[in-house]
């Protein structure tokens, strides 16, 4: 039965439905750099602090977390709050069935979420969180409507609220206009708070592939490794040719 | 050659012909001398067999076939395993690549008509190999158990059992289950790494066995040994494969490896179309995911697939684009019997097929280009207009190739 279901879902609805998930928000575009160990090192900071007492990173080691430049007593002593060892996995202690009954769903594994939602989406997510009474948490996201997760660094951003409005659009028609206020400044000024969540996705994106760095190195030397062989095969061609009429 | 080495080797040939081989097939495999840039692809298809074979090696000590583990290993050997982040990539870029090369090596054939008399057979046996390798690339894809090798496999297997009669049958057979589950994958991992790689490597060294026989065919269309030298009996136009052909092939070697490292290393995702972003998203059985589309290389049949939308005569629409989707692959198979023109290649062949081979080029890539994007009402008549020129490109041909005006094939080798 459930795979009769299945198929009717697949054949049925999967040619109708688009990108049915929610509303089309412009995403902003963060200023990343993947080689600034500084900016890496606050991202991780706020990463442990905020993202990992509901989710997990279980792909990656605490360990690794040396490619931003720290030693393991530092990532023992600084970044690791809950009694693992420094080689051990970036697990969290909430189980799945417990989360899924206090906020309707387990809160996702961030290890490849910056590979899955790209950074510009992770970036405009975690600035678009508003007051909304009618939801269970208390906040809404302009980003992903009805989103289960609360505004947890919204100390540091303020509080927001949606206001819509209707605009002319030239035509004798009218469209909406979805905006953001901000009622509650939080401790950090806008500025300070958009560098601040840049430091996070630029975290989460070398989450994501904490190689990528490497990769790049190591593929300029092939690349110029490749580029003498060019040269080098090409004239071992010509000269085998040349008697070829 | 040394005195030694000398009677090592004839101690060998004694018991296994090895000289024989090698003259057989490369010092004495006399090649047409006015091979293009067209001729690169089959050897390096040769070279991607191989990067995926030894690469895949290497995948499978760390990876793990079981549903609750298999997306953890993918991630654990991009994270934990020394360089398993580059054999990884070379994996997954080679995979795209191999289509892309078999695609202009197909695409070769189609021009230079290499697919005609004698070479029928090495058309058939190509056209296995490239079956083989769709299964491969299908079910290698299902390996992360990823959204989108989830979803992807459940589009494809709910197609199997859609088959009348022993559709259903025959997809519980190949599952072990009554859907995509963990059995499956084991099945899947079973396939994609031990039958279809050694039914891959029997059919190409077929394929390399056919080749020698009949000989290589050039852009000029003409056979090389209709004009042999009469006392060598080796065709004037030809030349040695080596050491001609390898040192050639080592520089179009080179030249591929500069576009395939530099994907692996400087965007292995490829925007999307290498590795797909929602498959950095683990299986969930509940959650189908908004868009479903398969890897770029499958996409121009997953379009004509979708195309189909009414019912027609006695079979219902679904079952009509799986037809039509199975029959755009098989139809390539009839080539040799749908050209009807006297000559082989494009060089001399006339304004219609010209015509047509540009139409053909140009609905593949919409269609492939549709089959990434979501349908609207516009994309699927796009794709029903498209799908027919796919066909009519085929089943028309043995009529407007044999009305074409075509020009006199020379004698010789151009160069």
């Amino acid at each position: 039965m459930r795979k009769i279901t299945s198929i009717l879902l697949i054949f049925c609805l999967v040619p109708l439905v688009s990108f049915a998930s929610g509303p089309e928000v412009k995403l902003d575009r963060p200023q990343l750099n993947p080689g600034d160990k500084i900016s890496l090192q606050r991202g991780a900071q706020t990463f442990v602090n905020y993202c990992l007492s509901c989710h997990s990173a279980e792909y990656m080691r605490y360990n690794r977390l040396r490619d931003l430049g720290l030693t393991e007593n530092q990532i023992s002593d600084n970044l690791i709050f809950t009694g693992q060892k420094v080689g051990e996995l970036m697990t969290v202690a909430m189980k799945p069935k417990d989360a899924k009954q206090w906020l309707g769903v387990p809160p996702p594994d961030l290890s490849v979420i910056a590979r899955s939602r790209g950074p510009d989406w992770l970036y405009t997510y975690l600035r678009k969180f508003y007051r909304d009474d009618s939801t269970a948490t208390g906040w809404n996201n302009l980003v992903f409507d009805k989103a289960a997760m609360p505004h947890v660094l919204y100390q540091l951003q303020g509080e927001q609220s949606l206001s819509v409005k209707n605009v002319d659009d030239g035509h004798g028609g009218t469209h909406e206009v979805k905006e953001l206020k901000l009622d509650k400044p939080g401790t950090l000024s806008k500025t300070e708070y958009d560098a601040y969540v840049t430091d996070l996705v630029n975290f989460l994106v070398y989450l994501g592939e904490p190689a990528a760095t490497k990769r790049v190195q190591l593929g300029i030397i092939v690349m110029l490794f490749l580029f003498a062989m060019l040269g080098l095969t090409y004239a071992l061609k010509q000269e085998y040719w040349k008697d070829v009429h | 050659m040394s005195k030694r080495l000398e009677s090592f080797i004839g101690w060998i040939d004694e018991r296994f012909p090895l000289t024989a081989n090698w003259k057989a097939h490369l010092s004495e495999y006399y090649a047409p001398k006015n091979f293009n840039f067209w001729y690169y692809f089959g050897s390096l298809a040769m070279l991607v067999l191989v990067n995926q074979l030894l690469t895949g090696i290497f995948l499978t000590m760390n990876y793990k076939p079981d549903a609750s583990m298999a997306f953890a290993s993918v991630e654990y050997i991009m994270r934990d395993v020394n360089f398993g982040w580059l054999i990884r990539y070379m994996h997954s870029t080679g995979a795209s690549m191999f289509f892309v090369v078999v695609y202009l090596h197909m695409f070769r054939g189609m021009m230079y008509g290499s697919y005609r008399k004698p070479r029928e057979l090495l058309w058939l046996i190509g056209m296995g190999i490239f079956f083989i390798l769709m299964m491969l690339a299908f079910t290698g894809y299902i390996l992360p158990w990823g959204q989108m090798s989830y979803w992807g496999a459940q589009v494809i297997i709910s197609m199997i059992g859609a088959i009348p009669v022993v559709g259903e049958t025959l997809s519980n057979w190949l599952l072990g289950d009554f859907m995509l589950s963990d059995a499956a994958l084991n099945r899947f991992f079973a396939y994609h790494v031990v039958t279809l790689p050694v039914l891959l490597v029997v059919l190409v060294v077929v394929h390399i066995l056919a080749l020698h026989e009949v000989g290589s065919n050039n852009p000029d269309g003409i056979e090389i040994k209709a004009n042999k030298d009469p006392v060598t009996h080796i065709p004037v136009d030809g030349i040695p494969f080596h050491p001609y052909y390898s040192v050639k092939d080592i520089f179009g070697v080179v030249v591929f490896l500069i576009i395939f490292t530099g994907i692996i290393f400087f965007a292995p995702e490829m925007g999307g179309y290498f590795l797909e972003y929602n498959n950095f998203v683990p299986a969930n059985t509940l959650q189908t995911p908004d868009h479903i589309a398969p890897v770029w290389y499958f996409t121009p049949y997953y379009s004509m697939l979708r195309a189909v939308t009414i019912n027609f005569l006695w079979i219902d629409a679904k079952l009509w684009g799986i037809i039509l989707m199975g029959g755009s692959v098989a139809i390539f198979a009839l080539l040799p019997w749908l050209d009807r023109s006297p000559v082989k290649s494009i060089r001399y062949k006339g304004p219609i097929f010209k015509f047509a081979l540009t139409l053909f080029v140009i609905s593949v890539f919409v269609l492939g280009w549709l089959g990434t994007k979501s349908p609207t009402p516009l994309y699927t008549i796009l794709a029903q207009i498209f799908t027919v020129i796919y066909f009519a490109f085929f089943i028309l041909m043995p009529w407007y190739s044999k009305i074409d005006k075509t020009k006199p094939e020379p004698t010789r080798v151009t160069e």
